[in-house]
């Protein structure tokens, strides 16, 4: 028995939505094409969306009583347990299809699951979820087709993002404690359970891309006990520092 | 009319803050409303979309409405479950969205993948029309073009 796992687990499922969404964010005003500006900023905030439903289920079950806002500004760098792949700096427009395509896939997975989940609220927010996560990743299987295998320079710049995101995929079906008991609950999936699912699409959508899926060597992790890539503690003070400058502050 | 149908014709009424030609009730967004014995209103909306940013200007809207009417204890509860579908969107919705200019969502348990109902273009109804991008100016919205006429248009995706 690990004492609140439940609140751990839904706290890492809204860190993970939460801390994509501001990478996403950050490319508004500054992609390759305005739909595409659109597309990535519509995004970030079905994940905040999804965030702030988790956030409030996390508050009634770690008994706490926070706010979303206590959640998301509030929190130093070690107190957030998201995986290391969603805090990957945005780099160039294939750096972030990727970290999307991987993301979105593991993201559908875990929210398909989720749908019967023995918790009510997080099953409510995955119904959702699922639908809107389907859509983000018909998004990034679009642009990893089209820049794969596509001009020298696409496929060139697709193929060196995916050996800098690949080693953090690891880290998303990494079991533990948590993990474990969440499954034995039947508040959500051990997500060492699916990855037979988010391989096989990946495996499909890269070599119909033309790009090679990567072998694993470098696994890095830590996300889940609050150990960062030195990139996120840069985003969370971005993040964070209207918020901790003027407390209280509202729009 | 009983309180509750008084309520539900007041909140219902209120337009929604992006597509203001149509209402909460016409979107689907408006989904209950309860009045116990001491008089206390409970009023549940619900996202389209998870976040939904009109979603807090409409709890505002719904409460302020509802309490202008003399019902003072009121609470506004946002609920997920079930989750909105475009199934919920009303006749009436669909009508005024296309008079809008917005192509209204396609009905009939249609399945998110194939895309097989032609999608009308609202200004000169021709169904030879393609989609541009899937994401448009709100989260319910893509942009999509006609190629009968040439117009650019949103299309309220099913969802």
């Amino acid at each position: 028995m690990v004492a609140g796992a439940a609140a751990v687990y839904a706290l890492r499922l809204a860190d993970d939505c939460l801390v994509l969404s501001h990478r996403l964010a950050q490319w508004s005003s500054r992609a390759p094409t305005l739909e595409d500006d659109v597309a990535l900023t519509n995004i970030a905030l079905d994940l905040l969306g999804q965030a702030r439903g988790l956030y409030a289920r996390t508050a009634e079950l770690d008994g706490t009583g926070r706010s979303e806002d206590d959640y998301a500004f509030m929190r130093g760098e070690r107190e957030f347990i998201n995986c290391l792949l969603v805090e990957q700096e945005n780099g160039d427009f294939a750096a972030t299809i990727v970290r999307q395509l991987l993301c979105s896939t593991f993201q559908l997975a875990q929210w398909q699951a989720l749908t019967t989940s023995t918790d009510g609220p997080v099953s409510a927010v995955a119904a959702k979820a699922a639908k809107e996560t389907s859509y983000h990743r018909d998004h990034a299987t679009d642009w990893t087709l089209r820049l794969g295998d596509g001009t020298d320079e696409s496929h060139r710049r697709m193929e060196s993002a995916l050996a800098a995101m690949w080693p953090f995929t690891a880290e998303l079906f990494e079991s533990d404690a948590v993990a474990r008991e969440a499954g034995a609950l039947g508040v959500g999936p051990d997500p060492a359970t699916l990855r037979p699912e988010w391989e096989g699409y990946i495996r499909r959508v890269l070599g119909d891309a033309t790009l090679v899926m990567p072998e694993s060597t470098w696994t890095p992790s830590g996300g889940r006990e609050g150990l960062h890539t030195e990139c996120f503690g840069y985003m969370l003070a971005e993040m964070q520092h209207l918020h901790r400058s003027f407390p209280g502050v509202t729009w | 009319m009983t309180a509750v149908e008084e309520i539900r014709s007041i909140a219902g009424a209120i337009p929604d803050p992006e597509m203001p030609a149509l209402t909460i009730a016409d979107l689907g967004i408006l989904r209950d409303v309860r009045v116990d014995a001491s008089g206390h209103v409970d009023v549940d909306i619900t996202p389209t979309y998870s976040g939904c940013p009109a979603l807090d200007t409409i709890r505002e809207d719904v409460e302020r409405c509802v309490r202008d009417q003399g019902f003072t204890d009121v609470t506004v509860r946002i609920v997920l479950s079930p989750a909105w579908t475009t199934e919920w969107m009303s006749e009436a919705g669909r009508v005024k969205l296309r008079a809008y200019g917005i192509a209204p969502p396609r009905q009939h348990g249609f399945d998110l993948t194939p895309l097989t109902i032609a999608v009308q273009c609202p200004r000169c109804d021709s169904t030879r029309t393609h989609e541009l991008t899937h994401f448009g100016s709100t989260q319910c919205q893509a942009v999509r073009q006609c190629d009968a006429c040439g117009e650019t248009f949103p299309h309220f995706k099913e969802h």
